[in-house]
């Protein structure tokens, strides 16, 4: 795999196809998106096959992965199927780093079994049960619940087979749904901050069960929320409801979409939705927003109280079981499901990433201007959109929050601020209704990516790196000496820099031959960055942290679990003990059974997982930056396809 | 090709196109070739920035933890099915054997799953009522656990033995390492005879109510 992308002649690159002419320089512009997803799966084929970095090699190794085919083409192969719209989410092209740490999730949440069915169905694309059994060697029936376990939680998608309505039914996993996972804390904790603690449990319910029916969240809500209170109170249905429906209408939440008619030849002629066309067979799986009804709720009144939950009270249970059996079946809302909308959360957080961008890089008043540009726009933005719909400064400034009296001028001076200000947060679009600004989603995010990639290479490795990359974000293309000269650093430790970059993929070369031989001495060398395969290359970086995070986790866990399960059944005894009202120094005796340095090692132990777990929530941050600006990228790109303009 | 005949003639540090493009001078001392893989975790010239502290964070770090226990005790975690032992064990009525049969534990709606898919669902146990419908839904420990939870403390009556009983609504596994702590407190004064592990001691110390049960068959013969 390693001499075959080296095809033709070292030194030239006539064996790619020569589109450019000699004033387009560099590679054409479909090439470029690619190099930055080879370094981990070129890494990992390197490492296995112990190949010598010399410092030539480093030079030529740079040189041809910056223009060798994507070695993805060999995972992508895969996951080429008929059912599947290329433009889906399933038809992601999933690398080795995010595989594993799909499979690491699945194995936290859902167990071993689950594991390796969404794993084996990740690697190798859409398939039927039967292969599914075989090929992992699963007994068929843990493999019909681990389906039903995922598709009940989204990750797994079904759809009639290849060879038309008669086939077996094929299932297919989805990388991207299995990732969101690591964000779910984000997710709970944004709902607790806008709707406080019912919002926070009813959407900690949801995405624990996958979906539900609006009744069933109202009523284990309502139970969780009566528990925590005090005695003799319990929490009304209608609070909840109440908290449902604001989740509702601001999009946080909606309905499942429906599914198509699956099973025998026979049924196929009526599709379930109105919008497929008359052959259901080869349409890609609907989705949520494609119904109509999606944000629209239920009409059932749920009347009642939260129940309080007694442990010693089997018997009450059981009775109060059958009375919620029967209750639920008179809702009237059966085959209505809700689930988490993600892209409504992931805009909330985009917004948030921008307003603390602005805060921080001019002030408080400027950043409460920019959020309420954001929130007027919020219903009319699609999800796609480069920037807001154009809003003028008459209508901001009757938006603005009362607490904020500004006058009109300051108003005017702050928006010319923001318009000038380099990072180009938000543009004018034209002069009417006082101004008409815009706030620039997509370059917003491009900036805030770009600020992460800087931040990483400062991090890594030093700040005169740092600024060694920055100089070539901003230049583009810069020979050796030219980025000793304006990075005023001295020509040894700047090449030294360069080279550790080079060695990282963080930069690449780019070769601009003078003469049609390309020969090496009438050839101008160039360094360069690119933003949007670099962006790649960390985010797939991250992936491999997180993965590594957990898998450090549950080494930790599983090194100490004697003395975990050790203290789990103490501190059972203890509660039990407490609960039948013992003395305290039986309390004490039992207390003691743990020695002062398991202690110590349990206290450690704690310690390293807190702040294993914590480093997953942070770096999912940065993931979700990445992600945004990638996905952002490539809606722009389509964009530019459809509409005639030059890609790239 | 010219290019390569050139580079063929050089001397220690021969490269396939012109090194000072890229700007490595003439005689210049490079690093040492590296000729293994980079090490496993090199050492870091650049500590990396503390984490984010803050109650947003440990708020958090606590949601997190906190979703991952509570799923493990939901029924989408799969377990796999554990094998039939031979022999009916003793510790099954204490222990809780995971599922090991062809049911799914909760009730998902078959009209959004191809049919091929569908299992029986598992009953969930009800004590008082009487299971008419699908008895082989139901594994067998786990329903002995169930029932035996009241008849445990009759168990525990009849036999003459030296435990003592303590009433919690803990789970059997608990219960029966509780009374086993509760029982080594007890006789402290024991522990060294028992501790040595051999056969002699034992049967020297002859204290009729821990040997009841073990050598009610050979009244007959000599105790050593």
């Amino acid at each position: 795999m390693t001499e075959e992308p080296m095809r033709g002649n070292r030194r030239s690159f006539r064996h790619l196809p020569q589109n450019s002419t000699n004033s387009d320089v560099g590679p054409p512009a479909y090439q470029r998106g690619w190099s930055a997803n080879i370094p981990s799966c070129n890494a990992q084929l390197f490492g296995k096959i112990n190949l010598p970095v010399s410092a030539e090699i480093r030079c030529v190794v740079a040189l041809a992965i910056t223009c060798v085919w994507d070695s993805e083409v060999v995972l992508r192969g895969f996951s080429r199927n008929s059912f599947h719209d290329l433009k889906g989410c399933f038809a992601k092209h999933m690398t080795a780093q995010e595989v594993r740490l799909c499979g690491l999730l699945l194995q936290e949440h859902f167990g071993e079994v689950v594991e390796r069915i969404g794993t084996h169905l990740l690697r190798g694309g859409a398939q039927n049960l039967r292969t599914i059994a075989n090929e992992t060697n699963t007994p068929l029936d843990l493999v019909k619940k681990s389906l039903c376990v995922l598709v009940q939680h989204g990750a797994c998608e079904f759809g009639s087979g290849r060879r038309g309505p008669g086939s077996p039914v094929e299932y297919r996993a989805s990388c991207e749904r299995v990732l969101r996972v690591l964000r779910y804390p984000r997710y709970i904790y944004t709902a607790k901050t806008l709707y406080g603690d019912t919002g926070e449990l009813i959407v900690e319910e949801v995405l624990q069960r996958g979906h539900m029916t609006m009744s069933n969240t109202v009523k284990t809500v309502a139970d969780r929320l009566t528990h925590n209170m005090e005695e003799g109170r319990s929490m009304e249905y209608s609070e909840v409801v109440s908290a449902f429906s604001k989740l509702v209408e601001t999009h946080f939440l909606q309905r499942c979409p429906p599914v198509a008619e699956m099973g025998t030849a026979a049924t196929s002629t009526t599709p379930a939705t109105p919008s497929t066309p008359a052959a259901p067979a080869s349409t890609s799986p609907p989705t949520a927003e494609s119904n109509p009804d999606c944000y629209k709720l239920p009409h059932v009144t749920l009347i009642g109280r939260g129940k309080r939950r007694r442990s010693s009270d089997d018997s009450e249970e059981q009775r109060g079981g059958k009375k919620a059996k029967m209750d639920s079946e008179s809702c009237g809302d059966e085959g209505i499901y809700w689930l988490v909308n993600f892209e409504r959360f992931h805009q909330h957080f985009r917004d948030q990433a921008i307003i603390s961008a602005v805060a921080s890089k001019l002030d408080q008043t400027s950043s409460e201007i920019v959020r309420t540009m954001l929130r007027m726009s919020e219903v009319t933005t699609t999800q796609t959109a480069a920037y807001t719909q154009p809003l003028s400064a008459n209508e901001i400034f009757r938006s603005l929050p009362p607490n904020y009296s500004i006058s009109r001028p300051i108003l005017d001076q702050y928006l010319s601020l923001l318009v000038d200000d380099p990072m180009e947060f938000v543009g004018k679009s034209g002069d009417s209704g006082g101004g008409m600004y815009v706030v620039n989603l997509q370059r917003a995010l491009a900036n805030l990516a770009r600020a992460t990639l800087e931040s990483v290479v400062q991090e890594r490795f030093g700040s005169r790196s740092a600024r060694i990359f920055r100089l070539l974000l901003r230049k583009r293309h810069l020979e050796q000496k030219q980025v000793e000269d304006f990075a005023m650093i001295p020509a040894k430790e700047a090449k030294d820099m360069l080279y550790t970059l080079l060695s990282e993929n963080l930069v690449q070369l780019q070769e601009i031959p003078k003469t049609p031989d390309h020969a090496p001495s009438r050839t101008f060398y160039l360094y360069t960055v690119n933003q949007l395969p670099t962006a790649r290359l960390l985010l797939q970086h991250c992936y491999k942290t997180v993965a590594n995070l957990i898998e450090r986790r549950l080494f930790e866990t599983k090194e100490n679990k004697r003395l975990l399960e050790k203290s789990q059944r103490i501190e059972a005894i203890l509660a039990s003990l407490q609960a039948s009202g013992a003395e305290p120094e039986q309390l004490t005796e039992v207390e003691e059974m743990i020695t002062a340095p398991e202690r110590q090692q349990l206290e450690a132990l704690r310690h390293h997982i807190n702040k294993l777990d914590s480093t997953e929530n942070q770096v999912d941050e940065t993931v979700f930056l990445l992600e945004s600006y990638i996905f952002s990228t490539k809606t722009k790109r389509e964009r530019g396809r459809e509409g005639g303009e030059p890609g790239g | 090709m010219a290019g390569l005949g050139r580079g063929r003639g050089r001397g220690k540090g021969y490269m396939s196109f012109s090194i000072e493009a890229v700007g490595i001078g003439k005689g210049e001392n490079l690093p040492p070739s590296i000729l293994q893989p980079t090490p496993l975790f090199p050492p870091m010239e650049h500590k990396p920035v503390p984490l984010v502290m803050g109650e947003e964070a440990e708020y958090m770090l606590a949601l997190k933890q906190e979703f991952r226990g509570n799923m493990k005790t939901l029924p989408f975690y799969v377990r796999q099915a554990v094998s039939k032992k031979d022999v009916e064990r003793y510790s099954d009525k204490y222990q809780n054997s995971e599922p090991s049969d062809n049911t799914i534990e909760w009730n998902p709606d078959w009209k959004r799953l191809p049919k091929e898919l569908r299992i029986r669902v598992k009953k969930p146990l009800k004590e008082n009522t009487s299971l008419s419908v699908d008895t082989s839904v139901d594994p067998k420990p786990s329903k002995k656990t169930r029932v035996d939870k009241e008849e445990i403390i009759h168990k525990l009556e009849t036999l003459e033995k030296k435990e003592e009983e303590v009433t919690s609504d803990e789970e059997e596994g608990e219960k029966k390492k509780q009374e086993e702590e509760q029982q080594d407190g007890e006789e402290e004064y024991d522990e060294e005879e028992f501790e040595e592990e051999t056969d002699y001691i034992m049967s020297y110390f002859d204290n009729g109510e821990e040997f009841g049960g073990d050598s009610d068959d050979n009244m007959d013969e000599a105790i050593y």
